[in-house]
């Protein structure tokens, strides 16, 4: 097996992984968690795709574009972290 | 003489708003007159970007002139660009109904603030997507688009909705995610992401995987039955203005990628096609179902939604062999007949809710309070989704049936002709309840609800209603640079 094709099925894997645990967890924290696992899967792909046989130096478009990834993945993940802790504080109102 | 520099329309309509929503977030007592006059700048731009192509056909700008493939392209043909006049259009009447909606000092001053820089970096994403001519650029404008509209969905601040938005966020990053996979698998395959470059590849399975995931995410983003579920609470949940915003524009920017991942990634295959028709069929009858129960005057129209986007799937299947070639035309009709209606009733549904002081469908008839002109709004936007004549929403049924009559599908005709009679029995609950007087208890009172705030809703269904007279116009702007096959 290829170096490429392990760390493609590594992050076909952890995508999967990701998927299922969105779509089966309850509690908000794991679910967005499960979501930062697809990501990771997702940007492996994209890491995978930079991967050249060694004489040849790595391309660099996917590098740049798993930074542009994680980016756009950390803004998404505050938003919904903040979401969360208003519906927490919401719920605890509601309650009282 | 000093001749001018050639202003860049296709840049200037993507960073206006952008411009406008950090300067509404920066000068928040000044928003609401920021936030009407950037709408204003880029409805402008757009005009001058729709005269430009009219003109002179597909405009291409090669950002910091580096060109496809490394570089990134901005390219409006009359596809992007009638997408673009429909955004900056509804949005402009929106805007003007939100300034009044807003204005009320009942509306929490969190509302006023945040509305309008959530709103311009919503419409900065949107014309970002009609002019992308690369995947991983049209998934950062997916991702700015899904942060805006969640935002939007939350402005209220109730728990409802907030509940609502989260259950948005989820589908919309999982969304995204699965859109970021499948251009992964392109760039694998291809080693370039372009669309130029995507359409001179040979078609192999990868590419195959690779156009199912995207579509798969965007189904979740454009809420197609059965992953629909997050998109009646959150739309229902969402102020008026806001909720017409999501509902009309948002999914059409899904909308429009699968259109343009059907005209370059792949002619698609029987089986996808046979499966997006399928799902139309599931959303139209599901979606319908639960707007004939649905108590609230929002819910309802926010179950159309997802009735509507089964038909406009349906369009996109119905020509099966033919490929995307032909049926495009009554999906792009029928994208824009629901973007202007759905907007002008989610508007109006808004009016009748802050006037009659509750939207339960049940009691509609027992208020002595009649809001007339949004309740005409409602009742003309109504008329376009139900698809009579002479209505934008008639024009793209009629094309849908034409086509499928012409290539012997008779099976979509009927799914067609079933989509209105439950459009008629759902839409009746509510025409009902505007139009029987014996039920409630006082004389109708003198005051009928007029308000300078109707104008933006009438004005909307107006056009939803009119703009089937232009039909045939607007179906040839949209062919320009043949966004569809013809002429290379």
């Amino acid at each position: 097996m290829s170096t490429g094709l392990i760390f493609g099925l590594t992050g076909l894997g952890v995508f999967v992984v990701g998927l299922c645990g969105a779509l089966v967890l309850v509690d908000p924290l794991r679910r967005v968690l499960a979501l930062k696992l697809c990501s990771v899967g997702a940007g492996f792909m994209l890491v995978v795709a930079a991967w050249k046989a060694p004489p040849e130096a790595p391309d660099p478009v996917p590098h740049a574009l798993v930074i542009t990834g994680i980016v756009v993945m950390i803004s998404a993940t505050a938003v919904a972290l903040a979401l969360i802790r208003r519906l927490h504080t919401l719920e605890h109102e509601h309650h009282d | 003489m000093i001749e001018m520099p050639a202003i860049d329309w296709l840049t200037a309509v993507v960073f206006a708003p952008l411009a406008g929503a950090i300067l509404a977030f920066l000068l928040p007592r000044q928003a609401h007159w920021v936030g009407v006059g950037a709408v204003v700048l880029t409805a402008l731009m757009a005009s001058a970007l729709v005269l430009q192509v009219l003109t002179e056909g597909a405009v291409v700008t090669p950002l910091g002139n580096w060109g496809a493939p490394l570089g990134i392209d901005l390219r409006a043909d009359g596809l992007s660009a009638t997408l673009m006049a429909m955004t900056t259009g509804v949005g402009l009447l929106v805007s003007l109904g939100a300034l009044n909606s807003y204005a009320h000092h009942r509306a929490p001053e969190r509302m006023r603030r945040y509305f309008w820089p959530l709103w311009l970096l919503l419409l900065s994403g949107l014309n970002g997507v009609y002019l992308s001519t690369d995947l991983f650029n049209l998934y950062v404008m997916l991702e700015v688009i899904s942060l805006a509209a969640v935002g939007l969905t939350v402005l209220s601040g109730r728990i409802e909705a907030v509940r609502a938005g989260l259950e948005y966020m989820y589908a919309s990053i999982l969304g995204a995610l699965l859109f970021l996979l499948g251009v992964g698998f392109v760039y694998l395959e291809l080693g370039r992401l372009d669309f130029a470059g995507l359409l001179a590849a040979p078609p192999s399975p990868a590419l195959g995987a690779a156009l199912a995931l995207m579509v798969a995410g965007l189904a979740l983003k454009t809420a197609l039955f059965p992953l629909h579920v997050w998109l009646p609470q959150a739309h229902a949940n969402a102020t008026a203005p806001a909720s017409a915003l999501l509902s009309a524009l948002v999914v059409k920017a899904s909308l429009y990628i699968v259109l343009r991942l059907a005209q370059y990634l792949l002619p698609l295959s029987e089986v996808l096609v046979a499966l997006i028709g399928l799902l139309g069929v599931g959303a139209i009858l599901w979606g319908s179902i639960q707007a004939l129960r649905a108590e609230r005057l929002k819910l309802l129209v926010a179950w159309s939604t997802v009735a509507q986007i089964g038909l406009v799937f349906v369009a996109f299947a119905r020509a099966g062999a033919d490929g995307v070639a032909e049926s495009w035309k009554a999906a792009a009709l029928l994208m824009l007949a629901h973007a202007i209606a759905k907007a002008a009733m989610f508007l109006a549904a808004g009016r009748i809710k802050e006037e009659i002081g509750h939207d339960r469908i049940r009691e509609l008839d027992r208020s002595p309070v009649r809001p007339t002109l949004a309740q005409l709004s409602f009742a003309l936007a109504a008329i376009s989704l139900v698809g009579l004549p002479p209505s934008l929403g008639f024009a793209g049924k009629w094309i849908l049936m034409e086509g499928a009559m012409t290539s012997g599908y008779w099976h979509w005709i009927a799914v067609t002709m079933i989509a209105t009679m439950l459009s008629v029995a759902y839409f009746s609950r509510v025409l009902t309840g505007f139009l029987r007087f014996d039920r409630q208890r006082t004389t109708v009172g003198e005051h009928q609800g007029w308000a300078l705030a109707d104008a933006a809703p009438l004005t909307l269904a107006l056009c939803a209603l009119g703009l089937g007279l232009l039909a045939a116009p607007i179906l040839a702007f949209m062919n320009i640079g043949y966004p569809f096959g013809g002429a290379p």
